[in-house]
């Protein structure tokens, strides 16, 4: 069953189009990425679904309730985490959670077993009266997840859960999304601009500009850019490249002083590489395919500019020529 | 309908337990208005004769109504202004995610700013002996409850102009343009009479005035101050008043639905 379902989702300020022909369908618990670039249209996407914004045109529905139509039901089956903190920083966690469960209407007696619930999924039970202004940034982000998920909701949006957060911190919080999926039935719909975030997702959609210009699992992503790339450094570029191309049947092409071989499965090929060629190589390097490749092929930009470096646009480029 | 009522009681709550938290405000809030009234008020009472009065009224029985209408006024607006805070740190998104209707959260912010202004005002009329003004207790409900309704018309007011506000730094602006005129204008510290027409009748545009009028109106009761300090027919002030709250909350309401 698919519990959102966006057809031609569309959203204009002004002159501006942010969000543009947005078409998607999430299945019931699925991880969901959405992930572009900053202004791409990730956040303002959510907050149409999260019924904050009306969109344009287009329509959404999420758990069978029309974004539009029925704000109030889709508000009560969504949990929403947004990309600022929006925690009371003067009340304590507990306080914070108390009046989220009191705004969505949990009776009172299940709000407190729900409350201990939450924070101890979330490795918080400890810090439970202690006001939120003590916390520090990755425990603030935990906090809010729990918030979100107060009113048992079906569908938890986050909004770069993880942003500015430590690499222990952020791998935490992917523990914790994990294990949310599977104890609480939970489908999470998420937007993030670090590629290697995104690993963790069912499926991706890229979004570049308010459009979608890929969606599918990352493994079939990286399969549209090309398979593994095996880079050699050689005194013997000449008699290395006939050698390979002789006996493996791999074109191989020369770059500089580097010979570079495109094959799927370089893990295993690589022993018997070197097994073959021995001493006559210098070292040998694998790239395997990314989603920053994906991203590269689709808009012919690094999402983040400095991740895409000279030598992997060069690399690349090297690649897509072929 | 619960689900709204209990959206009221949060937002009343969670205003009612941060001004708790906050010691400072709590000593700047109720510290202010007694320190008004002391210097102010001793102060004016020496140079500030009140011909019209007769001697049945001296200056610091005159202005002790419009001090309480002050402080409900400064504690209202300022209150209401919290939304710009609640915006910038993000509570009101979360607020306005929830599933509840967009009059209860004005309604219960307004509720919230009411109470503190009301309890600032409680410690006013708590002074009331010193000042020489003697209240009954059937007065003092009759004072609390005009005052709840001035403070729930001056807070609605705020959110209205506050929800539309972007930054903290339209603060200084809405004391310049509204609160002060609005308190200068109320006749809290000098009656409506003998000033210029144009003067009068800005004066009579100031909600406030009603709401100082009404006070006066309770305080005096009974007494031959009451016909020589008054204004309006307690009627007039009421139906005046409790008119502010409606079109004032309304107004909030409405400017909630436009905030994203
Ligand atoms: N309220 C608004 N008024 C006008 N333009 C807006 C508004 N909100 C967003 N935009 C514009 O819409 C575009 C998409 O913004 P959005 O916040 O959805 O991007 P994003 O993908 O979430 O980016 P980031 O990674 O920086 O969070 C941007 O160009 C932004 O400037
Ligand atoms: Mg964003």
């Amino acid at each position: 069953m698919n519990i959102i379902e966006t057809v031609r989702l569309h959203k204009r300020y002004k002159d501006l189009t942010a969000v543009e022909d947005v078409t998607l369908e999430v299945r019931e618990r699925e991880i969901f990425g959405f992930l572009g670039p900053n202004g791409a249209g990730k956040s303002t996407t959510i907050r149409m679904l999260a019924t904050l914004t009306r969109p344009t045109s287009g329509t959404a529905r999420i758990d069978g309730h029309d974004i539009v139509r029925q704000p109030n039901r889709v508000r009560q089956s969504i949990g929403l985490v947004f990309q600022e903190t929006t925690l009371d920083e003067r009340l304590t966690a507990a306080e914070n959670l108390l009046f989220h469960g009191m705004l969505y209407n949990v009776e009172r007696r299940a709000l407190s077993r729900r409350m201990a619930e939450v924070l101890e999924l979330v490795d918080l039970t400890d810090r439970r009266e202690a006001r939120v202004k003590t916390y520090s940034g990755g425990m603030k982000r935990r906090l809010e997840i729990a918030r979100g998920l107060i009113h048992y909701p079906r569908v938890l949006f986050l909004d770069e859960p993880t942003v500015g957060l430590d690499p222990q911190t952020r791998n935490r919080i992917w523990t914790f999304i994990h294990e949310l999926r599977i104890r609480e039935n939970l489908t999470i719909f998420m937007t993030t601009h670090y590629m290697d975030e995104a690993e963790h997702c069912d499926r991706i959609a890229i979004i570049d500009h308010g459009r979608i210009v890929a969606l599918d699992t990352p493994a079939n992503l990286k399969k549209m850019v090309g398979r593994d790339l095996i880079t050699l450094r050689t005194p013997f570029r000449k008699e290395v490249m006939l050698f390979v191309e002789d006996k493996f049947g791999l074109p191989v092409q020369e770059t500089g002083e580097y010979l570079q071989i495109e094959v799927s499965g370089a893990e295993s090929f690589i022993p018997v590489l070197a097994g073959e060629l021995g001493g006559r190589l210098h070292s040998i390097s694998l790239h395997k395919p990314t989603l920053d490749d994906v991203f590269l092929k689709l808009t012919g930009r690094g999402i983040r500019e400095e991740t895409a470096d000279a030598w992997s646009v060069y690399r690349t480029h090297m690649r897509w020529r072929r | 309908m619960t689900v709204a009522l209990k959206a009221v009681y949060t937002i009343w709550l969670r205003d009612v337990i941060r001004f708790y938290r906050e010691k400072t405000r709590i000593v700047g809030m109720l510290g202010q208005p007694l320190l008004y009234l002391l210097i102010i008020g001793t102060g004016l009472s020496y140079s500030f004769r009140m011909p019209w009065a007769q001697g049945e009224l001296s200056y610091l029985e005159f202005m002790y109504p419009g001090i309480i209408g002050m402080s409900v006024l400064f504690t209202s607006v300022f209150s209401a202004v919290s939304i710009v805070w609640d915006r910038e740190f993000g509570f009101l998104r979360e607020v306005l995610v929830a599933p509840v209707p967009r009059w209860s959260v004005a309604i219960g912010k307004a509720l919230g700013g009411s109470t503190i202004a009301m309890l600032q005002a409680s410690i006013l009329i708590l002074v009331a002996p010193f000042i020489g003004v003697k209240l009954g207790p059937a007065m003092v409900l009759k004072l609390l409850g005009m005052l709840f309704l001035i403070a729930f018309s001056l807070t609605s007011l705020g959110i209205t102009v506050a929800s539309r506000m972007e930054t903290m730094e339209g603060f200084q602006m809405i004391m310049n343009f509204l609160v002060m005129p609005l308190f200068f204008l109320s006749g809290a510290m000098f009656p409506l009479r003998s000033v210029p027409p144009w003067m009068e009748t800005l004066m009579r545009a100031d909600p406030l005035t009603y709401g100082v009028d009404a006070l006066r109106h309770i305080m005096y009761a009974g007494t031959p101050a009451r016909e020589l300090a008054v204004q309006f027919p307690l009627a007039t002030d009421l139906a005046v008043v409790s008119g502010m709250s409606l079109i004032f909350i309304t107004a909030g309401t409405l400017a909630f639905n436009k905030t994203e």
